[in-house]
């Protein structure tokens, strides 16, 4: 209960500090690929880190993943390993860098980068086909991948 | 509250055996009892160094999507092919002639389809199925051209790879074709998008793997023009290609660009030794 409390006062402030502390995408400091501080600033929040996984216009991660513990996500791909387990297998820094650009811990991936802003070639405007105007945002905020991040350590065996 | 889990978990389980297993099915495939359609090999041309087999597309569809293939009277797609040969012998443009006027039936364009595309010495360019039919109309019969999706092309597409059915692929690569085939060859491994997925992550590396509910083919064009289910209509080659651009997250290509046509020469040619089977039924 102690422990609870501390743990809320500490989000509470990391919270606070939230917009002034988010790394860009161009200045994530990768270390064999891992990334070891969070890149909004603020903690995860897995349950929000569950929608990202799951939705399509989001990470749609279970497009290539499965994960067990996920069974209202239909359709789960199998183009990469299942995450079950997976906190098991990397640390949060680990996961963390391959959330925001896993070109950085697997060479050459097929799974897209998903905290970078180029370059690429021929980027679109999202899913219509057209050219993008202007630079893209990265496909997910600092905050989303901190929050799937924080799903993800919750997928222990 | 106990069991509805362990119900949902087994369902899981189910589904991931089925994933885990989602090989080509093993099946094979003769039209109307009479013609058999090659739609695997075990070896792949020497060129094509990504593949060691082939799949026809026809593979990875369910087994009742490939029932449907079995029989022209069971293939919706032969609507389209009934409407092109009507097509063929109704006169069009200034010239007063329809296609019956000069190619007779339309089974005397059996072998057209396989060496498509081919290049032309009297343009001096590298041409499709579409751009030759469209080059008769203009220059031939004193009629409009067709637009690369209109009906009437995609059916009269559909119509002139039918009376193909069964030979193998075999388009030309070199010659004429070589600078075509590089710069298909280079842009099927091209990352496109801001997903940076090439053709070849897809459907060279992942072919029999599931992306989200999609069973992954190896993006053969041996079937088309095929009849989509979802859209209850034949799609061209260049209209798949340029939902699969899309779906990148790139600025796709337009059918009929120089782009798409040196695709579609490399695409055809992964292909060569398969045989044509259109108008083939997919998802
Ligand atoms: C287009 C397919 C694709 C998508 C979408 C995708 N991944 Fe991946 N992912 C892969 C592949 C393939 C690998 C295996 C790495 C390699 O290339 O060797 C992988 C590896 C991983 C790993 C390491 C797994 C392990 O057991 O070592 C994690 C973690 C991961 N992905 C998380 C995610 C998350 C989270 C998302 C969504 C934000 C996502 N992936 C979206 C294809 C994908
Ligand atoms: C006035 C006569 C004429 C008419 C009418 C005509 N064509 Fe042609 N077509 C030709 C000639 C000539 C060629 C070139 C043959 C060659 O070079 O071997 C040709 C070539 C073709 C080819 C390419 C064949 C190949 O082997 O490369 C196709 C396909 C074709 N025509 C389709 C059509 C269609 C479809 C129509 C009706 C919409 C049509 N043609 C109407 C005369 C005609
Ligand atoms: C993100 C994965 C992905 C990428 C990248 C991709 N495709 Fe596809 N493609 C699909 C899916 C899914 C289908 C439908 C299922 C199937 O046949 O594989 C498909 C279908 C096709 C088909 C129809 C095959 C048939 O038998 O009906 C062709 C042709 C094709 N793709 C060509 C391409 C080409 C060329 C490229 C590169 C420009 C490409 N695709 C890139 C996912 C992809």
């Amino acid at each position: 209960m102690k422990r609870q409390l501390l743990l809320g006062l500490i989000l509470t402030a990391a919270a606070g500090v939230a917009a002034s502390a988010e790394t860009a995408p161009a200045d994530v400091a990768y270390e064999d690929g891992a990334v070891a501080q969070s890149l909004s600033g603020a903690a995860g929040n897995p349950e929000e880190g569950a929608k990202v996984i799951s939705t399509r216009s989001l990470g749609n991660c279970v497009a290539c993943h499965a994960i067990t513990a996920m069974p209202s996500a239909a359709f789960q791909g199998n183009i990469g390993p299942s995450l079950d387990g997976v906190a098991g297998r990397w640390d949060e820094a680990g996961l963390r860098g391959i959330v925001s650009d896993a070109k950085m811990t697997f060479d050459g991936t097929m799974m897209p980068s998903f905290y970078k802003t180029g370059p690429y070639i021929r980027p679109g405007d999202a899913f219509t086909g057209k050219a993008a105007e202007g630079e893209l945002p990265p496909l997910l905020s600092a905050q989303q991948i901190e929050d799937v991040v924080a799903y993800l350590m919750t997928l222990k065996e | 509250m106990k069991f509805r889990a362990l119900a949902s978990t087994c369902a899981i389980v189910a589904f991931a055996g089925v994933a885990a297993n989602a090989d080509p099915a093993d099946d094979t495939l003769v039209i109307n009892g009479e013609i058999p359609i090659v739609t695997h090999t075990d070896a792949a041309p020497p060129y094509i160094e990504g593949l060691t087999e082939q799949y026809s597309g026809w593979h990875f569809r369910e087994a009742d999507t490939r029932a449907m293939e079995q029989d022209d009277f069971d293939n919706p797609g032969m609507l389209g092919v009934e409407a092109a040969a009507a097509n063929w012998n109704e006169v069009d443009g200034t010239a007063g002639k329809a296609c019956a006027s000069c190619h007779e039936a339309p089974e005397s364009m059996a072998g057209v389809r396989t060496q498509m595309p081919k290049y032309s010495e009297a343009k001096g360019t590298m041409m499709t199925l579409e751009m030759y039919i469209n080059e008769c109309r203009t220059e031939r019969m004193g009629a409009e051209a067709w637009g690369w999706d209109d009906a009437a092309m995609v059916n009269m597409t559909a119509l002139i790879s039918s009376v193909s059915r069964g030979l193998p692929m075999n388009v030309a690569v070199d010659g004429p074709a070589a600078p075509y085939w590089e710069q298909g060859k280079e842009m099927y491994y091209t990352r496109y998008g801001q997903l940076e997925l090439s053709c070849a992550n897809c459907h060279e590396d992942n072919y029999g793997n599931y992306i989200r509910a999609d069973h992954l083919s190896q993006g053969q064009i041996n079937g088309f023009p095929v009849y989509r289910l979802k859209d209850a209509k034949l799609s061209s080659i260049h209209n798949r290609f340029k939902g699969c651009v899309r779906d990148t997250r790139a600025e796709t290509f337009k059918p009929g660009s120089p782009e798409f046509i040196a695709l579609e020469v490399y695409v055809a040619s992964r292909g060569n030794g398969l045989s044509v089977e259109s108008p083939s039924i997919r998802n």
